[in-house]
Formats: C-alpha cells, sequence, structure tokens
C-alpha cells in the first residue's frame, strides 16, 4: 500500500471509502493525538462560527451571501493542520472556514469580513470568503473556480527560485465542480510538470451547487485523474476525521519531501446549500440518509473519544469556550466602523502616474 | 522635434530593432533584477515564436523557461509568484492568447491591489496587432479590453526606444502590466541607438508637430499617421500627430494640449472599432475640451469584422495613410 503511493509516484490510494477495497493506515504511526485534537478543535471552531455567521444573515445583518463548509470540517482541518504556517502557502477556497481556522487565520478575519468592518483584511473592499492574507502565504480567493491551483504553483515556482522551497508545501482545495474548469486543468497539469509540492484537496459534496456528480464528471472517480497528470492520488472518507487526518498527512509529508504533487478526493455531502441562501431542496433525501450525510463532526467526536483522545467532557469545554471566542469576534467586528465612500481612496493601482522609475 | 519617424531609416547598416530593444530590455532586466524571471510557450532554448529571447535561456541559467500550452496557468503563475516577491515576465505566444488568460489577468492580477493591498508586479508581453496573412487569431489588438480593466497598465510603444525603457519600466512598476509590443514592429522599425532615458509613464509625444489638426494615435498606427501626415504636407496641412505611448494611464494633458493648438480631432487605433481607446479618447476630449474643439471629433479603427487572412482584405481592414488621409481631408474640411 505503502508502496503504491510513495513508489509509483501516480499511485492511487482509498481509505475508509465505503466499497473501495478495504485499506486501512495505522493512524497511531501517522497522526498523533494531539494532531487529531488540533483537527477537531478547528473543526469545531468552524462549525460554531459559521452556525453564528448563518443566524446573522437570516437576521439580516450580513448582506451578500453566506457559505458555509458543514459537512467538509474534517477534510478542511485536517489540510490546515497538516500545513506550517510561516512556512507553507495555502489558498483556502468557498468552504474552508476549518482549514483556515487551523492554518492561523484569525477568527476575527471572518467576521469582520462578513460584517463589512473597515479593520478587516479586505477593508470592505471584498466580503465574505474572499479574504486572505497574502503576505502571510493565505491568498484571497476569487469566485472564478480552479483559479487558485496555479496560483499556489507560481508561489512554490518563485520559492523555489528564491532557494526557499526546501521542506515547503503548498496547498489549495476545490469542490468537484473545479475539477471541471480549464484553469484546475492547466493548473494541476503545471504543478506536475515542474514537481512542485502541492496538495490538491478535491472535497466531492456531490453538487457543484445544484449539479450533480452526473452532470458534472464522466469517470468513475475524480481521483482516477491522478494517474493522467502523473501525481499522487488518494481518495478518502471524508467524513472520517481519522482517516481525512491520516490520509492528508500522507498527501502533505510525500509533497513536503519531494514527491511531487499530491491530489485528496474526498467523498462527503455539503450538508446544506450553495449558500445560506438556497435550501438545497434539489439534494435527495436517500444522499442526505446515505453514509456521507452523516455530521462528519459527530463521527468525530465518536472517534476522538472512543479513541481516548479527547473526554466527552473535554469537547464539551472546547465548545464553550469557542463559543465565547466567536461572540467576541462578532460584537467587535459588529462595533467597528464600516468602509465611508467619502474617505475611500478610489484607485485599483498602487503607482501614481505620470511616474518614471529612473 | 523627438521623434519615432527620426529613428526610423532605410539604411541597413543600423542595427537597433523594435525586437532587439525587447530582447535587450529583458536581459538588462534579468542582469540586474534577481527577482526577475522569464516564463513562456517557447522562449527558453527555442528563443521564442518572435526571438524576443533568443540566447536569455543561455546567458540566464534558470531564470528562463518554457511553459506548457496554458495561457491561464501562465498568469495563474505570475501571480503567485508575485505575492512571493518575484517579478515575472510573461510571454504571451500572440496577443490573441491572452484570452485564455483573460480571467487571470482581469479578475485576479487586476483586482489583487484594491482587493488585499499588495500589489502584483507582473509584466504580460503581448505580440499584438496585424501582420499580413496572419489572420484572425495572430493579429488581434487586445489593449482597449485590457485598459477597460481597473487595476491594469497598459503599454502601446511606437518606437524602438519606447520599447526599451518602457518594457524596463514595466517591470519596475509594482502593479500588473500590459505591454503590447506591435508584430508589424518587430523587425521593421529600426534605430541607430536606444536614446536616452525615455519619457515617463503616463506622459505622451507628440511624435510629429503641426497645427491643423491632431491625430491622437499609439502603437504601429503612430508610423502610418506620420505618413498620412507627411503626404498631407503637400498640399499645406500640417498635421500633429500625438504618440499615447500608454493607453493607460492616458495622457489626457497632452492631447488637449495638441487639441488647443488645431481645433481637430482625430482619433486612431487598429483595434477594433466598438468602443475602446478611440471612443476613449474622443469622450474624453468631448468631455473636457469641447470648446476646443472647431469641428466633430473623429475615429478611425479597424472594420467591424475578424482580422481577414489576406494581405489584401487586411490591408483594406485596417487604418492605412491612404484611409487617414481620407478621414483627415473630411476633418479639415469640416
Amino acid at each position: 500500500m505503502r508502496n503504491a503511493v510513495a513508489g509509483g509516484g501516480s499511485g492511487v490510494l482509498a481509505l475508509g471509502v465505503p466499497g473501495a477495497e478495504e485499506k486501512t493506515f495505522d493512524v497511531a504511526m501517522r497522526v498523533d493525538g494531539g494532531f487529531l485534537r488540533s483537527v477537531f478543535h478547528s473543526m469545531l471552531t468552524a462549525r460554531i462560527l459559521e452556525n453564528k455567521l448563518s443566524s446573522l444573515y437570516k437576521a439580516g445583518k450580513i448582506v451578500g451571501g453566506v457559505y458555509l463548509g458543514r459537512g467538509q470540517e474534517a477534510i478542511s482541518a485536517s489540510l490546515g493542520t497538516a500545513l506550517i504556517q510561516g512556512k507553507d502557502c495555502f489558498a483556502p477556497l468557498i468552504r474552508d472556514q476549518a482549514g483556515r481556522t487551523a492554518f492561523g487565520e484569525p477568527l476575527i478575519d471572518c467576521t469582520r469580513t462578513y460584517l463589512g468592518s473597515v479593520e478587516g483584511p479586505m477593508k470592505g473592499r471584498d466580503g465574505n470568503i474572499h479574504r486572505g492574507r497574502p503576505e502571510m502565504g493565505m491568498p484571497a480567493m476569487i469566485s472564478h473556480l480552479g483559479a487558485q491551483v496555479p496560483l499556489i504553483a507560481g508561489m512554490l515556482f518563485a520559492k523555489r527560485l528564491k532557494g526557499t522551497l526546501d521542506g515547503c508545501v503548498g496547498a489549495t482545495s476545490v469542490g468537484d465542480g473545479a475539477t471541471s474548469t480549464g484553469a484546475f486543468h492547466e493548473g494541476l497539469n503545471m504543478a506536475a510538470v515542474e514537481k512542485l509540492p502541492m496538495v490538491l484537496i478535491v472535497a466531492n459534496n456531490q453538487f457543484a451547487y445544484s449539479t450533480p456528480n452526473n452532470r458534472q464528471f464522466a469517470c468513475a472517480d475524480l481521483v482516477d485523474r491522478a494517474r493522467g497528470y502523473g501525481i499522487g492520488g488518494f481518495s478518502v472518507d471524508g467524513t472520517d476525521l481519522l482517516a481525512c487526518a491520516s490520509v492528508v498527512s500522507e498527501a502533505v509529508r510525500l509533497a513536503r519531501e519531494g514527491g511531487g504533487p499530491q491530489m485528496v478526493v474526498a467523498k462527503l455531502l455539503r450538508l446544506g446549500g450553495h449558500g445560506e441562501h438556497d435550501d438545497a431542496s434539489y439534494v435527495p433525501e436517500c444522499a442526505k440518509g446515505g453514509h456521507y450525510g452523516r455530521d462528519c463532526i459527530e463521527v468525530a467526536m465518536r472517534q476522538l473519544a472512543e479513541g481516548g483522545y479527547a473526554t466527552v467532557d473535554e469537547m464539551l469545554a472546547w465548545q464553550e469556550e469557542i463559543s465565547e471566542e466567536v461572540q467576541r469576534a462578532v460584537a467587535q467586528a459588529q462595533q467597528e466602523p464600516v468602509p465611508d465612500p467619502y474617505t475611500e481612496d478610489w484607485t485599483a493601482l498602487s503607482t501614481k502616474f505620470p511616474m518614471t522609475t529612473k | 522635434m523627438d521623434g519615432a519617424f527620426h529613428e526610423i531609416s532605410n539604411d541597413y547598416k543600423v542595427s537597433v530593432t523594435y525586437i532587439d530593444a525587447i530582447r535587450e530590455a529583458q536581459a538588462t532586466l534579468l542582469r540586474e533584477d534577481p527577482r526577475v524571471f522569464l516564463y513562456g510557450q517557447d522562449i527558453a532554448s527555442f528563443g521564442g515564436a518572435f526571438k524576443a529571447t533568443k540566447g536569455l535561456a543561455d546567458e540566464f541559467p534558470g531564470r528562463v523557461f518554457d511553459a506548457p500550452i496554458s495561457e491561464d496557468a501562465m498568469i495563474g503563475l505570475a501571480v503567485g509568484a508575485a505575492i512571493e516577491g518575484m517579478r515575472p515576465i510573461i510571454e504571451m505566444q500572440f496577443a490573441d492568447f491572452s484570452s485564455i488568460a483573460f480571467n487571470q489577468i482581469v479578475n485576479q492580477a487586476a483586482t489583487h491591489f484594491y482587493r488585499t493591498g499588495m500589489p502584483i508586479p507582473i509584466t504580460v508581453r503581448l505580440p499584438s496587432g496585424g501582420t499580413p496573412g496572419s489572420g484572425p487569431f495572430h493579429s488581434q489588438s487586445m489593449e482597449g479590453l485590457y485598459a477597460q480593466y481597473p487595476g491594469l497598465v497598459v503599454m502601446t510603444p511606437a518606437t524602438v526606444s519606447d520599447a526599451y525603457h518602457m518594457l524596463i519600466d514595466a517591470v519596475k512598476i509594482n502593479d500588473p502590466v500590459l505591454f503590447c509590443e506591435h508584430k508589424l514592429l518587430y523587425r521593421w522599425l529600426k534605430a541607430k541607438a536606444i536614446n536616452g532615458d525615455g519619457l515617463p509613464i503616463g506622459q505622451a509625444r507628440i511624435a510629429r508637430p503641426g497645427k491643423h489638426a491632431t491625430v491622437v494615435t499609439y502603437s504601429a498606427m503612430v508610423h502610418e499617421a506620420v505618413r498620412a501626415a507627411d503626404r498631407l504636407q503637400a498640399d499645406g496641412w500640417e498635421i500633429e500627430v500625438v504618440d499615447l505611448r500608454s493607453v493607460k494611464p492616458l495622457d489626457l494633458d497632452t492631447v488637449l494640449a495638441s487639441v488647443a493648438r488645431t481645433g481637430r480631432l482625430l482619433a486612431l487605433g487598429e483595434a477594433f472599432p466598438w468602443g475602446g481607446v478611440t471612443a476613449e479618447i474622443v469622450a474624453k476630449v468631448t468631455e473636457e475640451g469641447f470648446h476646443l474643439l472647431d469641428a466633430p471629433p473623429q475615429r478611425l479603427n479597424a472594420r467591424d469584422t475578424p482580422v481577414p487572412y489576406h494581405p489584401k482584405l487586411w490591408a483594406a481592414h485596417r487604418p492605412t495613410p491612404e484611409s487617414i488621409c481620407e478621414a483627415l481631408r473630411k476633418l479639415l474640411s469640416f
């Protein structure tokens, strides 16, 4: 099994996926209890924060959309936890609140951006999930899907030119829908050609907005594409914390050690609409009631408790702490000024013209 | 008179062509700035489709890279590299193919400074404009499209010296620059040497002084306008030609000062006629210099069809000295 991944560089490995040939990692060998606790803490933080965002939206306190990562926390937080802020780079996408938190984005960046505070990283110039801190290795996503794949490739390419690439990883996430874009293909192929240490998470949540998988792609499993790109491929049950944590850690380790790009396809279900404006009535009951309809947070709590990684009391205490932290981040952002069109610097260029560089 | 036209010579002993200047500028940038690297299709050992990077891969090992045929990802890579502090120069093999990269240019690169406060110093070289036999997909002029978007600088050098100095400036500027270099000028336009330091970016140049009418133009059309002006001189007309140098920023001061002298404006461009740079010039002069005008401002562009393949059709599709003279006579007779 290990050889299929590390040896060929284009092996495909499935873990915890129902129906797939049973293949298991020894979790203890790859992730320790501290890692699992850390992943879960970020999952829980994201869930509590996003529940609050949903309430704020429904109360009319948030303009624009609210886009949640409900159901995708395990895979997203596993990635964010496996990365090292200050060394690695991470381009989160729409459903990566858990990964952002795990990577080190402060909660206040989220609440400020959603609530339009001028103190936020986007200063009211962009909103919701379109935020980032590129100077900290976390670029701000644009809405055009797949676009961050070559961008992360470029960040890694630059690190190579600067001589600082050793031991670094660059990561980004997409959904099943983004795998149909030209940008995804171009960027992943480019990363493969350059053998960059990139980890690409494909969160296959079965619906791109309302479009189901059978109108999105025709291959049996998106992970099959890894072979075509000549990169490592993993398939994992995205509702299973232990599986996500170990597979993502392994993918990150392989990339970090020079194994080239690694693609992880997480099977899961989006537990909600595309955004909070969407009731997701198109998601059939059988999907909601099926294996992937289970809530990864509940699965994770059970796994942590049963494995002795955390007690239920501990997890309940975290929940209280996080709720208070979320409340503070919301309250602070709500007190802060919103942008003022009269004092806004209406310029899209940093350069003043006419200019001379001489 | 500081003029591009004076750089043009039929003397075959002169040695610096427009494309030499572009190659030389890239060599200078690679030599002087370790943050600069070149990325594009066929640009490494092959030296590029137009040889704009000939020999640079050997001279600067590990700094000049062949890209896969992935224009979107090429710009995505450049933006990522810029975030990491590099100064990439991306060669689009033809400006036309930048349509594939449009998203990364206008949404990723152009919005980045406004959204995040971090400027993106990338330079995208666009081999632009028509040449005989190049047809619909190797002839386009994209400057108007990119100029429409906030957050981009769009340069359109018309002279050998500008090709050199403006490319140096493009890479030094902290914002994304679309460098529209005209393919027709690559080998046809020659100069004895690369002159001086160049004008600041954002300042237009009087390519030919006159007093009866102003032609505002840029890139290869500067030379067609000067030819037309030379012909009209035989009839006693003195036509002023303004070379914008960059279409964004647009030096309206120089344009208005010229229109103030002549009272007549023809905005000339090689791009398609709907909207674009010439429409912007007419709109701005009408808004801010209506009182200076003695005649309705005119526009002359290419025709509203794809750029045709056959040289006879192509020559009739784009403005020529003949059609420019005709437009100017109409303007002068108002």
